[in-house]
């Protein structure tokens, strides 16, 4: 399981292993302000970063 | 009215022997067994040990549906207004059993139980949200004030009594906080703990943090092309209408939808029931907080396997972490058994 989420320490301190630090916190996965093309632009990022974390090997919280 | 009370303890309390005897199965006795005589001379005149139950530690282990069963029969036909168990020190077993009896016991016949334990015996964790834990010795040496809680402890719950706090108490927190009134306001009580700190004295918080439980990561996911991948949310992000009435905050419950037929949810389809951020973005494109529609894409694309049909969500804000924990729990299994190979979790 990956964790896309704007507040890392809370991410931490809840004990999620693989981290994708988000946006901001009511748009983790988007940036709907720069306009629709950017906003799935910023979407399409974070979740490739997401695919790539779950097939890396950690063997601690990690930040991506 | 005289308190009645049952006492259990295990096959080595009761006299029947140590690890030889470890396989006993549970028996009543009619009044007092072993320590359960000190434990009725500390109770005094307010209560009379009606009777003991006894129960060999390793059957309890072993076949705990039975021992807990049968445990339960014979505490009912004593009548009793308490139930008392153990001290049980560090022992890991009957510490366990005495946990998982008082839960039983104050679910099933719906009276106080207590029991007491060191505060590492493994039965704690299980159990201390459920039943009083009096907090003892590691050994045996401690048997005397372990007596002296669980009466002091027992015959406040058996009248009603309201407990104090757990470090006044002698007992383990159960977690459970209660509103008073303090002489001094917030602010004032704040720069007080501060200066306190900066002058290397003790202070003790007034909002104890939980404790959560480490979860070692996952391995990875060797071939993404061929793997399913879910979405869950803790966004609040539901069917227009929230047909589950999941709350708005302090969620009990959370929703599973068929996105299957989804490339994109929209203002028409979804929205954020969530009570917690500001809703704006998320209901003019809930995918901001929920990316199906960025997910469909590299699905198409090839770039994993499967979207997984289905999405679970709940809103995470004032969520009890027991609820959050049991969520997790039951939402893991789900897509354990369905063949999901990741899990994307997006929260607010």
């Amino acid at each position: 399981m990956v964790q896309i989420a704007t507040i890392v320490p809370i991410m931490l301190t809840v004990g999620s292993n693989r981290i994708v630090p988000g946006v901001a916190i009511p748009h983790p996965v988007g940036d709907p302000a720069k306009g629709p093309e950017a906003d799935k632009k910023a979407r399409r990022e974070l979740l490739l970063k997401a695919l790539k974390a779950m097939t890396t090997p950690i063997s601690e919280q990690t930040i991506f | 009215m005289t308190i009645r009370v049952v006492h259990y303890i295990n096959q080595f309390y009761a006299g029947l022997g140590g690890e030889e005897a470890a396989n006993a199965l549970p028996e009543g006795r009619e009044g007092v067994v072993g320590p359960g005589m000190q434990l009725a001379a500390l109770m005094g005149d307010r209560a009379t040990v009606v009777g003991t139950v006894i129960c060999g530690d390793g059957y309890y282990g072993e076949h705990t549906e039975e021992a807990r069963a049968e445990c339960l029969r014979l505490i009912s036909s004593f009548k009793p207004d308490l139930l008392v168990a153990g001290p049980a020190f560090n022992a890991g077993r009957y510490g366990f059993a005495c946990g998982d009896i008082c839960t039983s016991t104050g679910k099933d016949l719906g009276i106080p139980t207590v029991t007491a334990l060191y505060p590492e015996n493994p039965g704690v964790e299980l159990f201390a949200k459920n039943t009083v834990i009096v907090q003892a010795a590691d050994s045996a040496r401690g048997m005397k004030v372990g007596l002296e809680g669980l009466a002091r402890i027992g015959l406040k719950l058996a009248a009603k009594e309201p407990l104090g706090p757990a470090r006044l108490e002698g007992t383990i927190s159960r977690g459970i906080r209660k509103n008073f009134f303090f002489e001094t306001n917030g602010a004032e009580r704040a720069v007080a703990m501060l200066l306190d700190k900066i002058a290397g004295k003790p202070f003790r918080t007034e909002y104890e943090m939980p404790v959560f439980n480490r979860i070692p990561p996952a391995a990875p996911i060797k071939d993404m092309k061929k793997a399913t991948i879910a979405l869950v949310c803790s966004g609040g992000i539901v069917p227009k209408g929230n047909p589950d009435h999941i709350r708005v905050s302090s969620a009990e419950t959370y929703g599973r939808y068929d996105i299957s037929k989804l490339d994109d949810l929209t203002p028409e389809n979804y929205e954020s029931i969530h009570g917690g951020y500001d809703r704006v973005w998320a209901n003019e494109n809930p995918d901001v907080v929920l990316p199906v529609d960025v997910m469909r894409q590299l699905e198409h694309e090839g770039v994993f396997g499967k979207l997984y049909d289905f999405i679970y969500t709940t809103t995470g804000t004032g969520t009890a972490v027991a609820h959050a924990e049991r969520f997790g729990r039951e939402i893991g299994a789900q897509l354990k058994e369905a063949g999901v190979d990741g899990v994307i979790l997006t929260s607010t």
